[in-house]
This record gives C-alpha cells, structure tokens and sequence, in this order.
C-alpha cells in the first residue's frame, strides 16, 4: 500500500491527488507500526501510530491552504505550473 | 479471523488503487473514505479497537471532511451545479457501495460473535498505550501538541487571504469599471450628468 500511494503521488499531477496519496503513504507507514505492535504485543505501536495521525491531520491542513492559495493565484491545480519558485 | 483480516486487506487495496486512479477528485474520495474504513477494520482485528476508532474519527471524519470542503470550494460556481448532477448518478457510487458493504458485512459478524473467543493475535489494551503514552511518550505528546498549534496558526495565515484575493477575478464587476461602463446603478447616484434628467 506503500507502493501504491508512492505509484499515486509519481504518476498524478494534480496538487489534490499528491496530498491524498501522501494521506496513503501515511496510513499505510500507520499500519506496518500497529502489525508491528500486535506482532510483538507491545503499545508502542499504537503510540506511533498516535504520532502518525496527529501529523498527518497537521500537514493535511496546512496542505489544503495552500492548495486554496495556488487555486486562488494560478487558477489551476496543476503541479507543473507551480515550478516557477526561484530564490 | 485470517479470512476477515484477507477480505479486508483485500478491499483496502482495492479501494487504494481506485482512488489513485480516479480522475475525478470526488469520486477518488469516496473510494479513499472506502480504503480508510477498512484500514479501520483491519486495525480492530489487529488487535487495536481504540485504534480503530481513532482512525474512523479523525481520518475517515476530520480529514475527509477537510478534503471535501476544499474539493467543493475549488469549483465554485454553475459549473459546480452542473457537475453535482452528474456527481449523483449511480454509476459513480456503487464501487464504493459495495466495497462498503462488505466492509459493514465484516463488523456485522465480528460483533455478533460478542463473547470473543481466543484470538489468533494478541490483545493491546488501550490502557498499556495510555499508560505508555502518557509515560516514556510524554515529550512526543508535547511536541505534537506544539505541532497541531503551529498547523492551526499556519493554516489559518495561509487561509486568511482569501478576500483580497478573491478580488482578482471579480475586476470586471467593480464600481469603477460599472460606472466607465455606463451602468446605471452607479451613475444614479451622487455624479449624474448636469443634463440628465
């Protein structure tokens, strides 16, 4: 599921699309950590897994304004247009 | 128990590929809400029911909500209206729909079967990742709380400017171009031509 969301954020260019498939990467690193935990019983991995959900809804956030600030100034959402970042 | 966990695992990733290969972003959504809800499932056969819980909660609430809010607030406008009829037809949801209710299907025999026999994995309580948690874990608890405030601030800055910004596309509609236009709106007001009527 790694791989699926890493395929996700290669093969699309669409800014919406890239968060998602970080969401499944996300989750996907989520659950190795709790199969980990009930592997060896231990907590450890529901705490990481804690951790892990509590950045994503951070990083969704701020990800999301600023997909909402590149929608208001270029009116599009595609990653290529963006590139034009320079120092 | 290892059949549920496979059918589960099965449909996550069915759901999974779905989503990243959608090109509607709604459509990929609700396939992604699938994908989340059996991760759900799959966590509480893992042994982690609060787990679960917290996954339903936040992911498949919070953080969808938050996509499909700014999903519909990217295309604002009639063509909004005109893409929500097509967004209703059935085609679109009953991949979901079934992919769900073989989800719903799952808990319905997890639950019935109440008086848990052995599991095949472990149990955790949630009371061990309390108390760990809140015990060698406590500084990561203060970091991601500093987290989720600084994600809040930032989000709320980088979301603040939408009035000014909104402006842009709206100059054709200003007062200033109205009244260079002749609009009567405008020009009905203090500045009528001394010899209008």
């Amino acid at each position: 599921m790694f791989a699926l969301g890493t395929i996700g954020l290669l093969v699309r260019r669409n800014l919406v699309f890239t968060l998602m498939s970080i969401e499944i990467m996300l989750n996907a690193a989520g659950l190795a950590f709790i199969a980990a935990g009930a592997h060896w019983v231990q907590a450890d991995g529901q705490v990481m897994f804690l951790f892990i959900l509590t950045m994503a809804a951070a990083e969704v956030a701020v990800g999301l304004a600023l997909i909402l600030h590149v929608h208001w100034q270029k009116q599009t959402l595609d990653s290529d247009v963006v590139n034009e970042m320079k120092g | 128990m290892y059949l549920l966990f496979y059918i589960s695992g099965a449909v996550a990733i069915l759901a999974t590929v779905m989503t990243i290969t959608r090109l509607n972003a709604v459509h990929a959504l609700l396939y992604f809400v699938v994908s989340l809800l059996s991760i759900a499932v799959i966590f509480y056969i893992l042994g982690a029911p609060f787990i679960a819980a917290l996954e339903v909660i936040i992911y498949a609430g919070a953080i969808m909500v938050l996509f499909i809010f700014v999903v519909m607030m990217l295309n604002l406008g009639e063509r909004a209206v005109e893409m929500e009829g097509k967004w209703l037809s059935p085609g679109m949801w009953i991949g979901p729909e079934i992919l769900a209710a073989i989800l719903i299907a799952e808990v319905v025999y997890l639950l019935s079967r109440q008086p848990v026999e052995v599991h095949a994995i472990q149990y955790v309580e949630p009371r061990e990742v309390a108390l760990a948690l809140f015990g060698p874990y406590l500084i990561g608890v203060e970091l991601a709380s500093m987290l989720l405030l600084g994600a809040l601030v930032g989000a709320y800055h980088l979301g603040y400017r939408k009035p000014k910004a909104l402006e842009n596309p709206d100059a054709d509609n200003t007062d200033a171009t109205r009244a260079a236009a002749g609009g009567d709106l405008v020009r009905a007001g203090h500045d009528r031509p001394a010899g209008a009527a």
